[in-house]
């Protein structure tokens, strides 16, 4: 029996590899204003994952759901003009979306992938500007799912899925039963293209609207953010002639 | 001690294999490229009436004006818009002081829609600078750098509150796609242009995600490109725009965004600087901007005109060891570096002006060149130009029958329409000012006939100066010149060229052709490097040329580190050999400027 839908949660990151980043005045938190955001780059392999299954026929349907302000409704184009079907948007926005972090995104998709019976719940391994690496473990707890993170190869088999994990040891290959949550690791594909053709048909995708409120989830942050500030300027190196040298410096400054 | 020849000849004569530079196929089609055989290259085309390459301030103008149009007469009309950069405004670049006449008549109510101008010009400095001091000029009202009436401007977000208007009207927008063809009907006049192709590897070669780009056919095309178009510089070629006038010449702009001490914060000062540290017969400046938008913000920055005649001049160190003029250090002092970026702008105003419309399409803003160069603006007139082409436009393109010979619509009511505008009379009155600084007395002769003839006449002299031609054609040897002592950087007001690429935000997908092409990759060190001692390693803002040893043999190798190219169009303007032709990379690639 061939899953029916799979949910794929994107997420909007800061351009964070080159733009330039700076903390605002008052360490509150990172400049955001006029800086280019969009799909978060495991996302991105994530989408590829589940346009791809969707092309092999191991599942009928794809839907791209993101939550965010009004700017992620490009997002969820981007993705659909890569394949998706249609998207959903949860709309965040104002102090909401600033306090708004892994467990509140977890609680709505665990919401929506209840609500629309979802049989694979696909999400990058982690966002580029906070690294935290917790969203899709945390969905799946919500759920009571099995999950497969770390993806870097996805086979399914009847009604199982066979999960290639990349860990800091090798290689685990895990099997688990659908329904599922699989994260996204760099080598799991490579994403296409959003073609400007597929961007333009993409405009005729339906993309819902909806609140958390309408999912019952509560936006309220258990975690409070104290300060934000720059890494410290890296101080020049010294050179020193021979080793005795060196020994005398790091006796020095304390570090023998 | 060894000649300076001596060691150009060793740096010359190769054992070794050149590796292979170029593999755009520009410079080798794809169609006799055996690793294209069987490549899928249908495109999917698609129509709309008008179709505008760049999202700038001339492009956004004449999209704007043609949906106003549109709306006033009740008429559908599918205007396109295509920006190479990943989001309007992160490719803009300027000082910048806007004069708000186009604004206004595009926008009156500029005010209420939330036009980020939000700092009015308040106070007016001009100077020149010797090495330790500051010569006072009076801005006395008439003068053309008078900045009374005028806002300080972060263009960049200017540009995107542009596109956010578009948008509203109906304008489609598609940043992150570049123009890289121009399309023809059978007849010759312009079909369309073609975006760019992802997916092509380093070596040239299709990659398992090639996808073609689309073709995108129009009634009419605009091109907007902004100073130095590529897809202009082809258009000059196929309908000989250029017969008539002069080459354009240039100059290069570098930019900073500094957030200073709040004591030494004057919102609403302009500061413009002339003389040191250039000698006097190389044209170029500074400007100094004190922004009101919450912070102490100052943006700042120097140009120097690309008809410098020295090999050595490297206008971004220019740029650097300006800053430390005392006049200029104390209100640096203290403060941080939060951006920085390069933009090539046009000098040669109205005696460089081409034919602006030709069957199929028409050149509109910076890339024909309308801008005044000695009021450093050239905003309001670009917009101008985009509505004047939009209001040409727009009755043959809603016409039932538009009347045309040719399958393009050409329209020369576009250019009737800018002869008569205050465009025309603006940069005729101010002609003469910049070629005026060609003579022995280089700046200080300039300045005399700017306050003697401009002041005075408002250029009605009967005669028109010309430029000296080709900035390409000007360095001299280097054997016949002194190599410049730059100071080092010193980390807290003057930097290194690469720390401050890297505040431009620019970056590419590095599995693609070089965009910086060479029609023959041997030129740079046969010619470039021989003679003028590799010039390109000095005038490009983003340290994308460097020449480097060779790994094995003797003698020197160009690197081209095309990942770092900020699309300022330098290069492709002062080459002495003109052998590199700028073409557009994978779209949204490219600097990430943020309000600059």
């Amino acid at each position: 029996m061939s899953p029916a839908s799979v949910f794929v949660c994107l997420s909007l990151t800061l351009l964070s590899d080159y733009p330039v980043i700076r903390v605002k005045p008052d360490n509150s938190g990172v400049v955001t204003d006029g800086v280019k955001h969009s799909m978060n780059p495991f996302c991105e392999i994530a989408v590829e994952e589940a346009v791809k299954l969707k092309e092999k026929k191991f599942i009928k349907e794809v839907v791209a759901v993101s939550c965010g302000p009004t700017q992620v409704t490009e997002t969820i184009r981007t993705a659909l003009a890569m394949g998706c079907d249609r998207g959903i948007h949860v709309e965040v926005s104002g102090k909401d979306y600033e306090a708004m972090g892994p467990l509140q995104i977890a609680k709505i998709f665990a919401a929506l992938a209840k609500k629309e019976e979802a049989s694979l719940v696909i999400l990058g391994k982690q966002a580029i500007d906070d690294d935290c690496n917790q969203t899709g473990q945390m969905t799946a707890a919500l759920l009571d799912w099995p999950q497969g993170t770390f993806a870097s190869e996805v086979t399914i088999d009847g009604e199982k899925v066979k999960v290639v994990r990349e860990i800091d040891g090798g290689l685990e290959t895990i099997k688990i039963s659908m329904p599922a949550v699989l994260t996204a690791d760099l080598r799991l594909n490579t994403p296409r293209y959003a073609t400007l053709p597929n961007i333009m048909k993409a405009k005729k995708k339906k993309i819902a609207n909806m609140k958390p409120a309408d999912l019952g989830v509560d936006m309220v942050s258990r975690v409070e953010v104290l300060r934000v500030d720059e890494p410290p300027t890296r101080l020049a190196g010294v050179k020193v002639e021979t080793v005795d040298d060196l020994v005398a410096k790091l006796k020095a400054n304390g570090t023998i | 001690q060894r000649s300076l020849a001596h060691y150009t000849w060793r740096r010359n004569c190769s054992s070794a294999v050149m590796p292979r530079i170029t593999s755009h196929y520009t410079i080798f089609p794809r169609d006799k490229d055996p690793r294209w055989e069987g490549v899928e290259m249908e495109r999917f085309a698609d129509e709309a009436d008008v179709v505008i390459v760049g999202g700038g301030p001339a492009g956004l103008s004449a999209a704007i004006r043609l949906k106003q149009l549109a709306k006033e007469q009740e008429k559908e009309l599918r205007v396109c818009l295509v920006e190479k950069a990943s989001q309007i405004g992160a490719h803009t670049l300027s000082g910048a002081c806007l004069e708000p006449s186009a604004l206004n008549e595009l926008f009156p109510d500029w005010k209420e829609r939330g036009a980020p101008l939000n700092t009015p010009v308040t106070e007016d400095l001009f100077s020149i600078l010797t090495e330790k001091y500051r010569i006072p000029v009076p801005m006395l009202p008439g003068l053309p750098m008078n900045n009374h009436g005028n806002y300080i401007v972060r263009l960049g977000h200017f540009v995107h509150w542009l596109g956010e208007q578009a948008e509203e009207l109906g304008v489609e927008i598609y940043p992150g796609y570049a123009a890289a063809e121009v399309l023809f009907h059978e007849d010759g006049s312009v079909k369309g242009i073609a975006t760019n192709d992802v997916g092509i590897a380093k070596d040239g070669s299709p990659k398992d995600v090639f996808e073609r780009g689309m073709e995108l056919h129009a009634k009419v095309t605009l091109f907007g490109e902004g100073c130095h178009g590529h897809l202009a510089k082809q258009l000059y070629r196929q309908f000989n725009l250029r017969e008539n006038c002069e080459p354009q010449t240039y100059a290069i702009g570098l930019k900073e965004l500094w957030v200073i001490d709040e004591k030494k914060w004057r919102p609403g000062r302009v500061e413009h600087s002339v003389g040191w540290p250039l000698n006097r017969n190389t044209y170029g400046g500074s400007f100094l901007y004190h922004l009101n938008e919450g912070e102490p913000l100052v943006a700042l920055g120097f140009v120097v005109g690309l008809d410098y005649t020295n090999p050595y001049l490297s206008p971004f160190r220019e740029f650097q060891r300006w800053k430390h003029h005392p006049f200029v250090a104390k209100t640096l002092e203290g403060g941080d570096r939060i951006a920085y970026g390069a933009r090539a702008l046009n000098e040669g105003g109205y005696q460089c002006l081409p034919k602006v419309t030709f069957p199929g399409g028409m050149l509109i803003g910076c890339s024909p060149g309308f801008m005044n160069v000695p009021k450093i603006k050239g905003t309001h007139t670009a917009m101008k130009s985009g509505m004047l082409a939009a209001e040409a436009i727009f009755p043959k393109v809603t016409a039932e029958d538009p009347a045309s010979k040719t399958a393009g619509l050409h329209i020369p009511e576009y250019e009737d329409n800018l002869k008569k505008s205050w465009i025309w009379k603006e940069l005729y009155a101010v002609r003469n000012i910049r070629p005026s600084f060609h003579n022995y007395f280089g700046l200080y002769g300039g300045m005399v006939y700017t306050g003697v003839f401009y002041w005075i006449l408002r250029g009605k002299e009967p005669w028109t100066l010309k430029h000296a031609g080709l900035d390409s054609a000007q360095l001299k040897p280097a054997k016949e010149c002194t190599p410049i002592e730059y100071p080092k950087p010193d980390g807290k007001l003057s930097f290194d060229l690469l720390s401050s690429v890297a505040l431009s935000g620019t970056n590419h997908e590095g599995d693609q052709p070089p965009h910086l092409t060479l029609k023959d990759d041997s030129i740079p060190v046969a010619n470039n490097l021989a003679i003028y001692d590799g010039p390109e390693q000095r005038f490009c803002p983003a340290g994308v040329y460097e020449y480097v040893p060779l790994e094995t043999g003797e003698g020197m190798r160009l690197q081209i580190n095309a990942q770092n190219c900020v699309h300022c169009k330098t290069c492709d303007i002062k080459d002495p050999s003109q052998n590199i032709n700028w073409v557009v990379p994978e779209g949204s690639g490219g600097p990430a400027y943020n309000g600059l």
